[in-house]
């Protein structure tokens, strides 16, 4: 991963370079003492990875991300450990590194980094794959992309601004809306019921009524659906 | 009290002795810079910017292998930052300590 490291601070730019250096998978290209000379850089160059420290004068780590489009993989150094619930809010931030940083810490920062790297370049890879096998569907749960089986999922609930999608062996909370996934999801294996439920045709264990039995849950199938949902079945 | 040591220093070098070497310069050279701004600006009563320079100087006190230390200079920041000086004399002991061992390296 090529990676740049911005910190005011010259000792903590040589540890961190010390440390990057004892780890094969990372090129550190800069390193710079603000902020704003490595938005510069970044306009310029391909960054996989900043090592990003909090405090500095003038622009803050924060600013800087909230400055630049696209952030790539952010690991946060700083000496205040008071900042990590405002880290969790930025997806881009893979992990929080207090000073002074010991190298099994740093270490677990590059694995979580290279793990969320490697799910992301499977996932552009997959999409390509799904045009033709169209079987995995990645849904982005706490700052993790997390593979999905399609044919598997046998119901998703609209939650407010939250969707539960129900596979065969897990269900997975997503912050995302029932329209998006009606998108990704096969016609013609799933339909919408209902304004709050998308249900895979193929699990249907009975139809009562204005309602479906799919595994253990009771559906209901809205007025207006019902028709659609009669004309997909293989009525005898 | 407690007494700086290379621990950390040797810990994260991976056994490099020019780069432990390297990193003693830099922190040679950056430490008397940082405390100078300390005491410029503990001076104007500027407790904000004490605060900061402070924060600053807590890396090197935990680099240099001071954990009670650090924790003083923790509380310290913290007692800025509300408006006191309380803990002031212990952390410039603290740098006095340092600088002594930096000299002597």
């Amino acid at each position: 991963m090529n990676c740049i490291i911005i910190d005011d601070e010259a000792t903590a730019r040589a540890i961190i370079g010390q440390l990057c250096s004892q780890v094969s998978s990372l090129n550190v290209l800069e390193d710079f003492p603000n902020a704003m000379q490595a938005i510069k850089y970044l306009n310029q160059n391909d960054i996989d990875l900043i090592f990003l420290d909090i405090h500095m004068p003038d622009f803050t780590g924060f600013d800087f991300i909230d400055t630049i489009k696209n952030p790539p993989k952010i690991i946060l150094t700083t000496s205040d450990p008071n900042f990590a619930i405002q880290a969790f809010g930025y997806d881009c931030i893979v992990d929080y590194l207090v000073k002074p940083i010991t190298p099994e810490r740093f270490k677990k920062a590059i694995d979580k980094a290279e793990a969320i790297k490697s799910v992301v370049t499977e996932t552009k890879a997959s999409s390509q794959v799904e045009t033709s096998s169209g079987n995995d569907l990645y849904v982005n749960i706490d700052r993790r992309l997390i593979k999905i089986d399609i044919p598997s999922i046998y119901l998703v609930e609209a939650k407010g601004d939250y969707i539960q999608v129900k596979t065969d062996d897990k269900n997975y909370t997503v912050h995302s809306t029932l329209k998006k996934i009606e998108d990704k999801l096969p016609d013609d294996l799933f339909l919408k019921i209902h304004r709050s439920y998308i249900i895979n045709v193929d699990k249907i264990i009975d139809i009562e009524d204005n309602s479906v039995l799919i595994k253990k849950d009771v559906i209901p199938v809205s007025r207006s659906n019902r028709p659609e949902l009669m004309k997909r079945l293989n009525l005898l | 009290m407690e007494q700086p040591n290379l621990s950390y220093i040797n810990s994260m070098s991976g056994g490099d002795k020019a780069f432990e070497q390297k990193l003693i310069d830099i922190i040679k050279t950056e430490f008397p810079e940082e405390k100078e701004v300390y005491f410029t600006n503990v001076k104007a009563n500027n407790y904000k910017l004490t605060a900061e320079n402070v924060h600053k100087l807590k890396h090197k006190i935990s680099i240099l292998g001071l954990e009670k230390s650090y924790e003083t200079a923790v509380a310290f920041e913290n007692n800025l930052l509300e408006g006191s000086t309380e803990l002031q004399d212990e952390f410039e002991s603290i740098l006095t300590i340092m600088t002594n061992y930096l000299q002597q390296l």
